[in-house]
């Protein structure tokens, strides 16, 4: 193992940002906020979702303050109903499902397929747009009261008992998923059509797999949710009676209805993340994925898959007996595919030369961190003990293990990644590494002690608790403030990387994909000529002789 | 290379339909509309929804494959409708396979 760096930068006296890229190609904020170029509609993202990540982090806050002592003292307890229902709203909506596709995803895709764009930019922009609608309704949400079913809106509450803003709230989720759906319309249609010569589907970095197996799901799976908010509006307003029992509705459909789109919204957030960690794990380990085959149709396989398991989010809520067991067993299968995934990547590590760069140690945090959430989830999975842990804390520290210590861990780790590729510039190296193992102890520290209180009985979405309880409490909230010092300091020191990073050079990780085989920050058109792929993915030997005749040429 | 070598596939041909084609659609909509009016009259106990979902089927089936090109297009595109039908099926059967199952009791 080399205690070295991969790091390649060019020589600093001389090196120069590209005078033509696709930040400086036009100026003006109209040049922006028109824009067809996914590069720029990334950007925008990149901003946007950051922005709404912290409104999200402020509310956890609120959260875990509340929750440092047993009694209800810093608000009132529909007040901590308010806010742990915008805080899941917005990180899941505004957060979590566009973070990797819509920034990281939209920058990277077209350039790995070796295309000039998105196929279609104006749906993408429109994507952007939509999302900025959702987040503005959200925002009117939270400040005419906000809304307390809870961020699944479970019927009869949200039909019958409660006099929030659930209208609106669903609006703004309405609108956030077909911002969703054109987002993963695009990838589809790129990928299917817009590969360049050579790049058959099995010559695709595992990146692009993930989103295409994600984009499926956003595709087919959102319109569901967008049905089953509209009929909850419309059970709101003229009662129709479709969920509502006092008018002949049955709310385990609402159940059914949301939960069919939900769970598969768990790998629509996760899928892409996964992909991200394939292409650091390869890069810094100096490996091709092992398994590349097995890994590309995991992430099909959990697309798959994830639409027939719905009904374990609903095993105590009244459903059949026997649909359980079947619901339960077809549970225990996802585990199939994310292992694959998983023991995949650490046989890419096996024998290569690795090497410790940010990227790298945000994607062994996920590594670990997503294991943890995944077994969890079998313990959730099986009907027996789901019914003492369900509605539980254990819930809550499940999915964080999944949605933090995975998804946020995998965002942080592309962003880092690609950071050079974006801006032209290196993050500063030492603080990030720093970043990256606060963010894991303080992960660990804030959402360990839940899986503990969720096993002794503390009940999630109640302002108060028992006093035997606190000690645990008390941990998980120290362990939130460290972790939001782990999530600050990246927008301060990648906020500094624009100006004083040092020059990142075209491939600062030499990795082989083709993204990295063209100007940092790169052309609006992506690349000078169409690329031709003649290598397989991961191919470090090709790029080694690439890197040979560059020199023998000058 | 070999999935590029043909820049122009199928789909991207126009196929030209008839006019007496698409007005056999639209005649053949407008008398099953009339079918399911007709039958609204009779009351078939059970069968009654079962009948008018049986009609709105066949119509929005003839819709999709003439108005909408289906019967045209390449497996590409066959295949793309035929997922959202397949995921709109798994929806259905296993919500039903709870509800069909729920008065059975314990296992």
């Amino acid at each position: 193992m080399s205690s070295a760096t991969i790091v390649n930068l060019p020589d600093p006296s001389t090196a120069r940002i590209p005078k033509m890229n696709f930040l400086t190609r036009e100026n003006g904020l109209l040049s922006w906020l028109l824009t067809g170029d996914h590069k720029r509609i990334a950007t925008l993202y990149l901003i946007s979702i950051t922005f709404f990540f912290f409104i999200g982090g402020a509310l956890a806050g609120l959260i875990r303050l509340e929750l440092l002592t047993p009694q209800s003292d810093l608000m009132a307890a529909d007040t901590y109903n308010k806010v742990f229902t915008m805080h899941g709203l917005i990180m899941i909506f505004l957060f979590l499902v566009p973070s990797v596709p819509a920034t990281i995803g939209n920058f990277v895709i077209p350039m790995m397929v070796g295309a000039k764009d998105l196929a279609l930019p104006k749906i993408n922009l429109l994507s952007w747009y939509l999302y900025i609608l959702a987040g503005g309704v959200m925002i009117y949400t939270m400040m005419v009261g906000g809304v307390d079913t809870g961020w699944t809106f479970t019927a009869p509450l949200s039909t019958h008992y409660l006099n929030t803003n659930v209208i609106s709230a669903g609006l703004a989720v309405f609108i956030a998923g077909f911002s969703s759906i054109f987002t993963g319309l695009n990838f589809i249609v790129t990928i299917h059509k817009m590969r360049c010569p050579g790049m058959t589907w099995f010559r695709l970095p595992l990146f692009v797999w993930a989103n295409y197996a994600a984009s499926i799901l956003m595709v087919l799976g959102t319109p569901v949710l967008a049905i089953t908010l509209v009929l909850v509006i419309l059970e709101r307003t003229i009662h129709i009676g479709v969920f509502d029992p006092a008018y002949g509705g049955d709310p385990l459909l609402f159940q059914h209805l949301f939960w069919f789109y939900s769970h598969p919204a768990v790998y629509i957030m996760i899928l892409p993340g996964m992909g991200v960690i394939s292409e650091v794990i390869s890069t810094f380990s100096r490996k091709r994925v092992f398994g590349y085959t097995a890994v590309a149709f995991s992430s099909v396989a959990i697309a798959v898959f994830g639409f027939f398991v719905w009904a374990h989010h609903m095993f105590i809520m009244g459903i059949s007996n026997y649909a359980a067991l079947v619901f339960s067993l077809l549970t225990m299968l996802v585990a199939v595919p994310s292992a694959i995934k998983i023991f995949n990547w650490a046989f890419t590590l096996y024998k290569g030369s690795i090497t410790f760069e940010t990227p790298m140690l945000y994607a062994i945090g996920f590594m670990g961190l997503f294991t943890i959430g995944g077994m969890t989830g079998i313990f959730l999975g099986a009907t027996g003990t789901d019914i003492h842990l369900t509605e539980t804390y254990f819930v809550v520290a499940h999915f964080h293990f999944v949605m933090v210590g995975g998804m946020l861990m995998a965002f942080l780790a592309g962003i880092h990644f690609w950071w050079p590729k974006w801006t032209g510039r290196m993050y500063p190296e030492k603080i990030s590494q720093f970043a990256a193992v606060v963010t894991y102890i303080g992960f660990n520290l804030t959402f360990f002690p839940q899986f503990i209180l969720g096993m002794l009985g503390m009940p999630r979405r109640y302002a108060a608790y028992p006093p035997q309880f606190q000690v645990l409490n008390v941990f998980s909230t120290a362990g939130a403030t460290v972790l939001g010092v782990g999530y600050l300091l990246p927008v301060l020191y990648l906020t500094w990387s624009l100006r004083y990073g040092a020059i990142a050079g075209s491939n600062p990780w030499q990795a082989t994909g083709l993204e990295w085989q063209t100007q940092s920050p790169p052309l609006t058109e992506n690349f000078t000529e169409i690329p031709i792929m003649d290598h397989e993915a991961y191919d470090y030997e090709w790029l080694e002789r690439q890197q040979a005749k560059e020199v023998a040429s000058v | 290379m070999s999935q590029h070598a043909e820049p122009h596939s199928r789909e991207a041909e126009l196929h030209i339909v008839s006019p007496k084609v698409y007005v056999a659609v639209a005649l053949s909509l407008l008398a099953l509309t009339a079918a399911t009016c007709a039958i609204s009259y009779i009351d078939l106990g059970v069968f009654n929804a079962v009948v008018a979902l049986a009609i709105a089927v066949i119509k929005a089936s003839l819709v999709v494959l003439f108005f909408m090109h289906m019967k045209y297009s390449s497996r590409l595109i066959k295949l793309t409708a035929f997922a959202g039908l397949f995921v709109f099926l798994t929806l259905i059967s296993m919500t039903m396979a709870d509800y069909i199952s729920r008065a059975w009791g314990r296992w």
